[in-house]
């Protein structure tokens, strides 16, 4: 199981902060997840479509897609951040 | 080892305190910096010229927001002689006028202590996670990232 989190305009739109995901064997990278979940959601898929760019953490550190994903990761999806 | 604190909450700050602390801290320091920023009343919306903030709410990620601004203390410190190092964040509902953040370096020398916190400020904008939405008399919504924020960060690199 992975935990995937959301953070701010993208928590919105998926209407939820936090989920569980079984990982299917097929998935092994962030690229995998983020196909799976588009099929999967349509609120992703259009947070995907809209062009506005998404960033992914892993174990909270942000990562390119081509990341590999384990058991028990922590994924988080959220727009560029806007600190300071 | 330079001393160094990280603090993200919803409580203020009080400036004078930091700086004293910052003070004891760092031992002997020939300078100290310190920078705050604070919620701006009006903001330009495109162009439909500036509108009053009503609040700003600052959303982030428990855990991994205190592991990146300590992951920038670190780097500051590792390009800097620093004594001390302090970054305050706060997070919740803020009106204008509020302060957000916090950042005081202390070193020998000044232009460490100048560079250094100059360096935190850059990276934190972009790189540790926070999200601000503004809320007008015309609704609310997210504050989109700037290219000038992420243009700060290179001439670091």
């Amino acid at each position: 199981m992975i935990e995937i989190h959301y953070f701010a305009s993208v928590r919105e739109a998926m209407q939820r902060s936090k989920e569980q995901l079984a990982l299917p064997e097929s998935v092994t990278t962030v690229a995998d997840l983020v196909s799976l979940l588009m099929q999967q959601d349509e609120s992703f898929r259009s947070i995907n479509q809209s062009g506005n760019p998404l960033l992914v953490a892993v174990n909270q550190t942000v990562v390119e897609s081509s990341y590999k994903l384990s058991e028990d990761d922590e994924v988080a999806f959220f727009p560029p951040m806007t600190g300071g | 080892m330079n001393w160094s604190q990280i603090l993200v909450q919803e409580a203020d700050f009080n400036l004078s305190e930091q700086y004293e602390l910052l003070r004891e801290k760092a031992g002997d320091p020939g300078a100290i910096v310190t920078f705050s920023g604070l919620v701006r009343e009006l903001y330009e919306p495109g162009d439909n010229g500036a509108e009053r903030i009503k609040t700003l709410t600052l959303e982030h990620y428990p855990g991994m927001t205190e592991k990146s601004l300590a992951d920038i203390a670190e780097q500051a410190a590792e390009r800097w002689p620093l004594l001390a190092t302090s970054i305050i964040h706060r997070v919740g509902e803020l009106e204008p006028g509020a302060q957000i953040v916090f950042v005081g370096t202390a070193s020998s020398h000044r232009q460490a202590a100048f560079d250094s916190a100059q360096f935190i400020m850059d990276y934190l904008k972009s790189n540790a996670p926070f999200w601000k939405k503004q809320c007008t008399d015309a609704g609310s919504d997210w504050v989109q990232s700037r290219e000038s924020d992420s243009k700060a960060i290179k001439r670091w690199q």
